[in-house]
């Protein structure tokens, strides 16, 4: 295989839609959570936990932790086109940090759901 | 007529004499009525000392040959009063492009950017006995895009360039390119989104607006670049 500079792998706009609409949703979250916050003024464990006891909470608080992580994928994988130049260094760090993340994600919902 | 001193930081580096680069301290007296440009200064300093290499031509801002960062930030000479300049007056050849001799950059990379986006109109249609024709509306949007000189400021100091300048296009090549992209009179737009849909080549850009900042025409390649997503996005849903 010769060392020819290849581009053009006809993805991204996705990725940049997605980037905005999560932020757009961990934004709304952030004031619904300190909303809630304020209003319970929580000081105890188990005030704590009776926040998050209720399913719409359990649902936007999920969906807030997708949004991150996939924010995160997408901000992350910016970071290492921009710096890791060896490509397979790029891919071994990608799919580490997906592998992360994926984790992450799964420890989220383990979190919510046994509250 | 008043004269006064001015302190001068350039950078020198001439690859057959020099192991590395270096700033040289020129001193030079200006005169407030003649040399009221960065460029009219340089003619005088090349005078003074005739190693000093830097590229000029038009000296009105029209070819954009004489960028370079000036105290700091991408500008051309001869669009630069000397009176607003801070001393002593630093001088780099512009960010990111690999230095010829001085002030002298190898543009090729930046060029070849620029072509890669078809900079040229693409309508495979018989050409109209006189002209092909647009509505004011429609050249209207040409506006503050057809200016673009090329001089390579906004790229040189757009780090997204500067870390992969081999893929992403660069704030120039995309104004330019959403100048196609926005021509009426131009049928090839799909090819042209086509190729721009891609992690490196156009979405590189961040929207830091370092281009905007520096561009000397007042131009704003953050806007058509906006502008280039949006219709992908209008493209897309």
């Amino acid at each position: 295989m010769v060392n020819r500079i290849v581009v053009g792998a006809h993805y991204g706009l996705k990725d940049w839609i997605i980037q905005r609409a999560t932020a757009i949703i961990m934004a709304i979250y952030t004031v619904i959570f300190l909303a809630v916050v304020g209003a319970v003024s929580p000081n105890s464990f188990e005030a704590w936990r009776g926040i998050f006891a209720g399913g719409f909470m359990k649902f936007i608080t999920f969906l807030f932790f997708v949004s991150l992580f996939y924010h995160a994928w997408i901000g992350v994988r910016d970071i290492w086109m921009d710096y890791a130049k060896p490509d397979g260094l790029r891919l071994v760090l990608m799919i580490a940090t997906a592998a992360v993340l994926v984790g992450y994600a799964g420890w989220a919902v383990q979190i919510l759901w046994r509250m | 007529m008043t004269t006064r001193t001015m302190l001068f930081k350039i950078y020198r580096y001439d690859p057959d004499k020099d192991n590395a680069p270096y700033m040289q301290d020129i001193s030079i007296e200006v005169d407030s009525v003649t040399d009221r440009k960065l460029l009219d200064v340089l003619v005088k300093l090349k005078a003074k000392d005739d190693t000093l290499s830097y590229r000029r031509s038009c000296r009105e801002g029209i070819c954009g040959s004489d960028a370079m960062n000036i105290n700091g930030k991408n500008g051309l000479a001869c669009l630069t009063e000397v009176k607003d300049l801070k001393e002593p007056v630093v001088l780099r050849p512009l960010p990111g492009l690999p230095v010829i001799r001085d002030l002298i950059v190898d543009m090729t990379q930046f060029f070849k950017q620029y072509h890669s986006i078809k900079p040229y109109l693409i309508n495979d249609t018989p050409p109209p006995e006189r002209e092909r024709l647009q509505s004011p509306d429609d050249r209207e949007e040409l506006n503050g895009l057809y200016e673009c000189i090329l001089c390579a400021c906004c790229s040189t100091s757009c780090p997204s360039f500067w870390w992969n300048p081999d893929k992403f296009v660069g704030p120039a090549g995309l104004l330019n390119a959403y100048r196609f992209i926005a021509d009426t009179r131009d049928e090839a737009t799909n090819a042209r989104l086509d190729d721009l849909e891609d992690p490196y080549r156009l979405f590189r850009c961040h929207s830091i607006m370092n281009c905007v900042d520096v561009c000397p025409k007042g131009l704003n390649p953050t806007k058509a670049i906006g502008k280039i997503k949006e219709m992908m996005v209008r493209r897309a849903v």
